[in-house]
């Protein structure tokens, strides 16, 4: 039962040839027994199949969706009524949310059910989900190597198959990496397309939610619910929402693919440019064509990055000052020192280094050089991608450099981490859609992932091109041994 | 040597909108703690801000009537620094690219008239409340006032006295309540100012270094707090010392100004675009909406007063004072044709005075304009003394009905029957004849004594011009 996809899960639900305590059962206890994955920080049984109850009274009922009674695992970066969110940060280890993101009443309105919450880097901060305070989250296909991040729990529980699907965000990679490196499908939506309320800021220019799945179909299935206009979030837009279901099957003739030549130089690895090759040759036969195109300012992407999201995060961190909630330093003498020590104690490395970077970015006289030049540099990246699609419908490359790569290997060198995230980062800072699709192994077993890249408010397309590839391919069918 | 003062005013005003700047928060006064802070309020994880339309209506108001221009495209920042009343560890405000920009307001200090230049107004939201008392030695945080929607508004350097810059934060303050847009509470903290104020010899083109004197809260105190910041500079500067910039809190009990902390202690607030909010944005229909709704202001309406109800200058500001005040005699006037400037003696006079008397707003009066009207009315048409109506005033405030009403019921009416007045002077002449034997020796001044007399014979009620050619005649025609 715990190959089945969302539609397959779906259909026999609604058929009532599964019952939605059955199959939630089923995957509660497969949670409990790959614990050692680290998958995630909070479940919550009793809740779960309390929902699934309820989900087979309306199934019952008929007044199902296609999610209802559906076990997914949300990332603990959304807000849960009257469930611990954490944010997997010292700092908010005891945070009770008193309120549903928007992102988790969608899912309860349809009546999915809420498998639990799955572990992240500390306030998304991270591309191995190593930072996070509740220990790192192994990859399926290799427990010694991390499943990327920071949505390191969604990928590996979805991997793993201890969830039917999850939720992700992604702020410069952290859906498509981890994505890329567990062999799942991972779709990063166009800034604005989901409701960012209730989803713990990292830095909000570029923050975006999106599912995590074993399939494009199931990504169409999840996004069907999650996107909308959502009047608690200013920045998100006020288009109309197409069932991404329903054009899944569009052929493929006369697709233009555009490959960026920058993508493809130094620092890729053979593994990976061989399995995007040969995935290309599969579009070729779907009927797509294949061009280059140029996205010149590829390499200013991660200093940009690396200026605007820690220079957003100082702020948005700002507000975990241990008076309201969260952690509170036991010991101190004075208001300064309550901040100072509550927050030294309560955020862990990574996330006080983008602190620090950020606040130093913004700072009066470094301004300029910094936060404003990076803005620059950012419209600079974003009309790279216009001029492209100028020519192409979909652009195609890897996801990551480097397939899954051993824990603690990069932990100690920052800046080699933060290339993880190397051919990510652009398409979030010119807010357009992003998937990351399985796309073969590398020689030690371990997975690649393509990634497409969309046009504005695309993810129809996106969708239907890697449904089609994976109609064509079985990639995404491939199970970690054991699971 | 001769002294230049140079002030410039930051003014917050605090919007009357229902509900708070980002959420949707009531901004009532006066609540219990905490309980009008939501989660958008206190900042929990994950929340975020959306615009208040009607605040933005506000600001536009203002624009309009300081001849401003309005930026169809403002921006929201983040202005950052720690504090326990500030949940976000930021303050939601406007920096670079303000929804107000470039207006003046006229002032007049001494018959002299002078426009103040407005640099701009922008949008921000308020913090919450510490509460350092009653928590023994801990700090208590209040976070209903956390989000409730400010308009800053910022004048440039261009006021040179203390008094200067009352009638300017006068001015604006009467302005802001005819708007309808801030209902100018001090007390409250409702109509909040910062003054900047610096010294330079007369003459000198550059400015001296300033002194924030922060959060005054009455006129009064505004003009004491400068007062002593310019003598406080001049005494420095002339003893050789230098202004530092600062920023300084005024002591209404000692009447000094303190530092609070110097430029160098000055937060970094490292201020960058609010990536959780787009762009304000107004389109031209919007503003052109709010341009159809504007009262008419307060200079124009003055004018307006002592055109066409030939007041005095005097009279037209203080019955435009507040539109209130100003509605209330106009609706008075139009119930008793003929008669402004008498109904403006009477709204100026004992209407205003039972009002501070009693402290209450000119909604609340007890005596409404048609009442009013009416009494002018009796007035008017002789049917009472102007002293017998001070006497009707009281009892219709304290709820005896209308003027009519009261006439009848205390027997009030006026006599102006020629022939009932003469027998009463008849009397009293000959109840006195000491008074009058004197009189005729020639003590002129014992005339008022015989009109009283008269009037205390009527109770009052005699009419005092006739009283007083009658008792002329009787008098001076039989002196030889």
């Amino acid at each position: 039962m715990h190959r089945k996809s969302v539609a397959e899960l779906s259909k026999a639900l609604n058929k009532k040839d599964i019952s939605s305590c059955e199959l939630t059962s089923v995957y509660l206890d497969r949670i409990q027994a790959h614990s050692e994955l680290n998958a995630f920080i909070t479940v919550d049984r009793e809740r779960a199949l309390k929902q699934a109850q309820e989900a087979d009274a309306r199934l019952k009922a008929g007044t199902g969706t296609a999610l209802t009674g559906i076990p997914i695992a949300q990332k603990d970066i959304f807000c849960t009524d009257g469930m611990l969110t954490t944010c997997a940060s010292r700092m908010l280890a005891n945070f009770v949310a008193p309120y549903d993101a928007t992102v988790i009443r969608k899912f309860g309105e349809a009546g999915s059910v809420l498998l639990g919450k799955t572990n992240m880097d500390e306030f998304a901060m991270g591309s191995s989900n190593e930072t996070s305070f509740f220990g790192p989250v192994r990859n399926p296909w290799d427990r010694r190597c991390v499943p990327g991040g920071s949505s390191g729990g969604s990928a590996a529980a979805v991997a793993a198959r201890l969830a039917v699907a999850a939720t992700g965000t992604d702020t410069g990679g952290s859906i498509r990496q981890p994505a890329a490196l567990t062999g799942i499908t991972g779709l990063k939506p166009s800034y604005g397309r989901v409701s960012r309320y209730g989803m713990i800021a990292f830095a909000s220019s570029l923050d975006q939610a999106g599912p995590m799945t074993r399939s494009a179909e199931d990504a169409a299935l999840l996004l069907n619910v999650m996107a909308g206009f959502d009047p608690l979030d200013s920045t998100s837009v006020d288009r109309p929402v197409p069932d991404y279901a329903s054009t899944l099957d569009r052929p493929l003739t006369g697709l233009r693919i555009g490959l960026p030549q920058e993508y493809f130089g130094e620092g890729l690895g053979t593994g990976v440019a061989v399995a995007i090759e040969s995935a290309l040759e599969e579009f070729r036969k779907l009927g797509a064509k294949i061009l280059e195109v140029s996205l010149p300012n590829s390499s200013l992407a991660i200093p940009c990055y690396y200026v605007l999201a820690p220079a957003e995060a100082s702020s948005n961190l700002a507000r975990y000052d241990g008076v309201r909630y969260g952690y509170r330093a036991p010991e101190y003498e004075d208001l300064w020192e309550m901040y100072a020590k509550s927050r030294a104690q309560g955020f862990g490395a990574e996330v006080k280094r983008r602190i620090m970077i950020g606040t130093y970015a913004l700072s009066a006289g470094y301004y300029d050089a910094y936060y404003l030049k990076a803005q620059k540099l950012r419209r600079l990246i974003s009309s790279d991608f216009d001029r492209a699609f100028e020519v192409c419908d979909v652009i195609m490359g890897p996801a990551a450099p480097s397939t899954a790569f051993e824990l603690g290997s990069k932990t100690d060198d920052p800046v080699a981490m933060y290339l993880s995230d190397i051919y990510t980062i652009s398409v979030n800072l010119a807010g357009l859609p992003g998937m990351s699709i399985p796309a073969g192994f590398d020689s030690n077993g371990r997975p690649i992932g393509l990634q497409i890249i969309g046009k504005y408010f695309d993810e129809a397309r996106l969708l239907n091109v890697a449904h089609k590839f994976q109609q064509a391919t079985d990639w995404h069918l491939r199970v970690p041994e054991g699971f | 040597m001769d002294w230049e003062t140079v002030i410039g005013l930051e003014v917050h005003v605090q919007l009357l909108t229902n509900s708070k700047l980002f959420s949707g928060s009531s901004t009532r006064f006066g609540a219990e703690p905490n309980t009008q802070a939501c989660a958008v309020d206190i900042a929990l994880p994950g929340v975020l801000p959306v615009m208040n339309r009607d605040a933005a209506r506000m600001a536009v108001k203002f624009g309009l009537a300081v001849g401003a221009t309005i930026n169809r495209r403002s921006i929201f920042a983040r202005k950052n620094y720690f504090y326990p009343d500030l949940p976000k560890g930021y303050q939601i405000s406007q920096y670079e690219l303000p929804v107000v920009q470039l207006g003046r307001l006229a002032i007049e200090v001494d018959g002299v008239h002078k426009e103040i230049g407005i640099t701009r107004a922008h949008l921000e939201e308020d913090a919450g409340k510490s509460l350092h008392e009653d928590f023994r030695g801990l700090t208590g945080i209040d976070l209903n006032r956390a989000g409730t929607p400010l308009l800053e508004i910022v004048s440039e350097p261009d006021l040179r006295s203390a008094r200067e810059a009352v009638a300017y934060l006068k001015k604006l303050h009467v302005l802001v309540r005819y708007l309808g847009i801030c209902d100018g509470n001090m007390q409250e903290g409702s109509f909040r100012c910062d003054a900047n104020v610096s010294v330079r010899p007369r003459g000198q083109h550059a400015f001296g270094t300033r002194a924030e004197i922060k959060n005054v809260n009455s006129f009064r105190f505004v003009e004491k707090a400068i007062d002593y910041e310019v003598g406080r500079q001049i005494e420095l500067i002339e003893g050789g010392g230098k202004v530092v910039q600062e920023t300084r809190q005024y002591d209404s009990v000692r009447n000094e100004t303190r530092s609070m902390r110097s430029k160098e202690e000055a937060h970094d607030y490292r201020y960058f675009p609010d990536p959780d909010l787009l762009p304000l944005q107004l389109d031209p229909g919007f503003i052109e909406e709010t341009a159809t709704d504007m009262p008419e202001l307060p200079d124009a309406k003055r004018e307006r007063f002592t055109r066409e109800y030939g007041l005095t200058v005097y009279d037209a500001e203080v019955l435009t004072g507040s539109r209130d005040m100003a509605d209330y005699y106009e609706d008075a006037v139009r119930a008793v044709p003929g008669q402004p400037k008498l109904t403006a003696n009477w709204v100026i006079g004992e209407f205003s005075g039972y009002l501070n008397r009693d402290n209450v707003e000119v909604s609340g009066a007890p005596v409404t304009s048609d009442m009013l009207a009416g009494l002018v009315q009796r007035i008017a048409d002789s049917t009472i003394s102007g002293k017998i109506a001070k006497e009707i005033f009281e009892a219709m405030w304290d709820g005896e009905g209308d003027a009519d009403a009261v006439i009848d019921k205390r027997g009030l009416r006026q006599i102006t029957d020629k022939s009932a007045i003469e027998q009463v002077i008849d009397e009293v002449l000959t109840r006195n004849p000491k008074q009058l034997e004197q009189y005729r020796a020639g003590q002129d001044k014992l005339f008022g004594f015989f009109v009283g007399q008269v009037m205390k014979a009527t109770q009052g009620k005699a009419n005092p011009a006739q009283v007083n050619d009658a008792l002329r005649k009787k008098l001076d025609g039989n002196r030889t």
